[in-house]
């Protein structure tokens, strides 16, 4: 193909192109891809979006050939890689032309350090030693990982190791790069390291890249083009034109479909263009500036006794709640390391509390310790009855603290999710039905005979969550629940956890999802280096740290609105006001 | 180091092998998984010890005249007359036996250190391209096995969890279930990465040429060791043929290795410190083979009469320089894993 006559018309050459590609997975009921015609062209960077279990995974396989040469299934019509078929060529014959980098990249780390991971995918290419040396250094710097060279790849924060795994498929100078979810394991700093990485990728390098991810606020604004993949079948488009009605979508456009801005904004900084009007409305109201947005501050102002009474009904009375759980001194020592230094902190009965921090700040080691099954090496912990949850017997333990791990996937082996039921009224004692009915009212139409390994990521942590609820727990503790839930999962979890605190629960979640936390929670405790240095209601905490502000924080300051359902009650209210 | 282990059963002996072994791991380990196996290695010692014990108790011959345990002894018949089942326990049977038991802790020790500090991903990378496929299932095998220690940690916490506390045969599964699909879902993942990375690309077609050199060779193997083994086939047919079937497998695995064109980013360094590895390792062999030579009986245990063990120099001395790496070799992650590949030897 002749990329010559296309380029005097801007357009460029195509890299990849699907031609009616269709995957059928055998026992699957219904065809994974349908009829999917896509042509991605050199140098851009494309955004696939959709819901869980939509087919994105499946799609971004079918770029390197993983579909069908890996995962079995059944593959029609044809996919070309910069003319290389995919029914012809295995994954490993595209290596030179196509990197592809997991979700996990500890899970495709074939070596032990920075420099031979990097060095890896080049031996198998039988490159000469000497253009060898000469990629890795320049690929570590062009990564800004070369004081890294000789660190062991386990011993790298989660941001690293991302880049690390960027950089392991970059040395074989490929000219297209496939990423599932770069970002899902890391804090928003971490994820700013990796995309700036990519975008210098597409823009100094000219790679293509095919991203796909679920936190679209972090991606979008650099995306090309978006391609969104609903029931197997694909649409492509503008940023603009896709997100318009597109099944899932940032807070920043949802602000934007909620205020019919046109042509929609992806970006914070067209947005804030956009939203100059809205803002002044909001203004008009007398909104005070978020700094001064304390808790008890006696601004009469009506947006402020909006939002009081949008994030908690407790807020404005100046009575200290009891705290649900509370931890004085406590201190975790994981051999040399201190993950956590000697925590204060009380954890307020009847509200959703929200534990941010980087990758390894100690927020894990935290819940854990206060759960009473991790280790602690010094402090004390209570619950509301007075009792250490760390002495107690785990049937006595569980029907005070529940706690969700991170991989919630650990606490279900059964096989069905009827029996998964069974056991947990058994295990508390309850009678029969009582974790059928929570997991009901959490995720309804479940059928019972259904394989807890086929039920999708929200599905899944539903059950767990409603597993630990059966024993009644007065405090619940969630470890990263948000990983790998599309935007109304998230919103049914944030649903969840704010109905939980109504009924008198205390809900504690380790998160670094800031759009959740200004969804969901009512306070926020930051984390750093095992230490808590901030703690205090979500808009005071996160409005005023760069990292952890919200979209619609973004675009609205110095209104105090974080979400665009306050948005909507703010304005509705003032509607009525005047 | 494992080899001078296997000739001893003087405790004090056996005991300085095992200081030395754990003094070099401790200086000298990462913080790889791998560096943490050597806990799982001692442990396996320990069991070792106790088994052989306990299988002494048992089934052993009971022998010595200072009585530790009266135990009724069974009659057997008169075919299994090697065999003693109960009776009484002597000192000296006891301690020949947790001796014995010490000489297998202590190799495996020995095997487990080398473990701790030489990463077996660098082995593999010498691994002849020709098995690619056995050389992907061998490095998926080596990455994901440590891990399943990681992942009983999160399930058995996973377990407490839910308030289970016994790890009855439904614990087992409960615990079992979801590490097999762990270790499962990680295989498969690493084993699309290395795929994905051009792992075992074929660059040239020449198959049954290998195949050939390969079945040939395999068979001029099998028939040169029966020739040899066998004294009534002419001497022709023994080493002669062997030579010659070994040679045709290097033929055939080299004709293989051709197909898959593969580069290796840095050769292992092979410096200062790797010879004085080395060197102290063979040292510690050639002590316990001079006091082998010289006075064989001093490496042994004095059982009968009970008698404190002697100290044989040359052995202790060989020791003693076995541990120099500890001091000598340079610190990691820089050159860790190849600091104390003597071990084995």
């Amino acid at each position: 193909m002749s990329g010559w006559s296309d380029a005097a018309y801007g357009m460029g050459e195509a890299v990849l192109e699907l031609d009616r590609v269709s995957v059928r997975y055998p026992e699957a009921s219904a065809p994974t891809l349908r009829e999917v015609d896509l042509s991605i062209e050199e140098g851009e960077l494309v955004l696939v979006v959709g819901r869980t279990g939509s087919g994105k995974s499946t799609l971004l396989g079918t770029l390197n050939g993983h579909v069908p040469h890996f995962t079995g299934g059944l593959l029609t019509g044809r996919v070309r890689v910069l003319g290389r078929d995919t029914a012809t060529h295995r994954p490993r014959d595209l290596a030179d032309i196509v990197g592809v980098v997991g979700q996990d990249p500890v899970a495709g780390f074939v070596t032990d350090t920075v420099e031979e991971e990097l060095a890896y995918g080049m031996e198998q290419l039988a490159l000469p030693p000497t253009t060898m040396r000469k990629r890795v250094e320049e690929t570590l710097d062009l990564l800004g990982i070369a004081d890294l060279r000789a660190a062991p790849l386990r011993d790298l924060s989660g941001g690293q190791q991302q880049r690390v795994a960027i950089g392991s498929v970059l040395t074989t100078q490929p000219r297209i790069l496939v990423l599932d979810e770069p970002t899902s394991a890391l804090d928003p700093t971490g994820a700013e390291e990796v995309l700036a990485t990519l975008t210098r990728l597409v823009h100094d390098l000219g790679v293509t890249i095919v991203i796909a991810e679920h936190r679209l606020e972090r991606v979008i604004q650099y995306a090309d083009r978006v391609v969104e993949v609903v029931d197997g079948r694909v649409r492509s488009g503008s940023p603009a034109e896709i997100m318009r009605d597109a099944t899932v979508a940032p807070p920043v456009v949802e602000l934007g479909r909620y205020a019919a801005w046109s042509p929609l904004p992806v970006s914070i900084r067209d947005a804030r263009r956009a939203a100059a009007p809205l803002r002044a409305r909001l203004g008009g109201l007398g909104a005070p500036l978020l700094t001064s947005a304390s808790r008890g501050s006696s601004t009469v102002d009506t947006l402020q006794g909006v939002h009081s009474s949008l994030t908690s009904a407790s807020r404005s009375s100046l009575t200290v709640p009891t705290p649900g759980i509370r931890a004085t001194g406590l201190r975790v020592d994981h051999g040399r390391v201190r993950a956590v230094r000697g925590v204060d902190l009380a954890v307020p009965a009847g509200r959703v509390t929200a534990l941010m921090g980087r990758n390894g700040a100690g927020k894990s080691s935290l819940l854990w310790a206060l759960h009473g099954t991790g280790t602690r090496s010094a402090g004390r912990v209570a619950v509301t009855d007075g009792s250490d949850p760390a002495t107690l017997k785990p049937v006595a333990r569980r029907a005070r603290v529940g706690l969700v791990p991170q991989t919630a996937s650990d606490l279900i082996y059964l096989d069905s999710v009827g029996a998964e039921c069974d056991q947990a009224d058994a295990e508390s004692a309850k009678p029969t039905g009582t974790c059928r009915a929570l997991l009901d009212d959490l995720a309804p139409g479940i059928p019972a005979d259904r394989h807890p390994r086929d039920l999708s990521e929200g599905q899944k942590l539903a059950l767990v969550l409603a597993i630990q609820l059966t024993a009644g727990p007065d405090v619940v503790l969630l470890d990263e629940p948000t990983r790998g839930l599309d935007y109304p999962a998230k919103t049914r979890l944030a649903g969840i956890v704010r109905g939980l605190a109504g009924h008198g629960h205390t809900v504690l979640i380790s998160t670094h999802d800031v759009e959740f936390v200004a969804d969901a929670a009512d306070e926020v405790v930051v984390m750093a280096e095992g230490e808590v240095v901030a703690h205090g209601p979500t808009p005071d905490v996160v409005a005023a740290s760069a990292a952890f502000a919200p979209q619609v924080a973004k675009v609205l300051a110095p209104a105090p609105l974080l979400t665009v359902a306050q948005v909507r009650q703010a304005l509705a209210e003032a509607g009525d006001v005047g | 180091m494992a080899a001078s282990a296997s000739l001893a059963t003087n405790p004090a002996l056996l005991a300085a092998h095992g200081l030395v072994l754990t003094g070099v791991v401790m200086a000298r380990r990462d913080g790889s998984p791998w560096g943490r196996t050597f806990r799982l290695y001692a442990a396996l010692g320990a069991v070792i010890v106790a088994t052989r014990v306990v299988l002494h108790i048992l089934v052993g011959l009971k022998f010595g005249e200072h009585r530790l345990l009266p135990l009724p002894q069974a009659d057997l018949p008169s075919w299994a007359a090697g065999i003693q089942l109960g009776g009484t326990v002597y000192l000296e049977g006891a301690l020949g036996g947790a001796l014995e038991g010490a000489r297998l802790g202590m190799m495996i020790l020995a095997i487990g250190a080398a473990n701790a500090l030489a990463s077996p991903k660098r082995l593999l990378k010498v691994f002849p391209a020709a098995l690619h496929e056995i050389g992907s299932a061998l490095v998926v095998a080596v990455t994901v096995a440590p891990q399943l220690a990681e992942s009983l940690q999160r399930v058995v916490r996973a377990r407490q969890l839910r308030g289970e506390m016994t790890l009855r045969f439904k614990g087992f599964r409960s615990v079992a279930m979801p590490i097999l699909q762990d270790t499962l879902d990680r295989s498969l993942a690493l084993a699309a990465a290395m795929d994905g990375r051009g792992y075992g690309r074929n660059e040239r077609e020449s198959g049954r040429l290998t195949g050939a050199l390969a079945a040939l060779g395999l068979m001029g193997t099998a028939v040169g060791l029966y020739g040899l083994l066998d004294t009534t086939t002419p001497a022709a047919l023994g080493m002669p043929v062997l030579v010659a079937g070994l040679a045709a497998c290097v033929a055939g695995l080299w004709a293989g290795g051709r197909r898959v064109r593969r580069t290796i980013y840095r050769r292992e360094p092979w410096g200062v410190a790797e010879w004085v590895t080395v060197g102290c390792g063979v040292a510690a062999l050639v002590g316990s083979l001079v006091t082998l030579r010289r006075e064989p009986l001093s490496l042994g245990m004095p059982l009968r009469p009970l008698a404190w063990p002697a100290l044989p120099l040359p052995v202790l001395a060989g020791l003693l320089l076995a541990i120099v790496p500890a001091v000598a070799t340079p610190v990691p992650p820089l050159s860790s894993s190849r600091a104390t590949r003597e071990v084995t030897a």
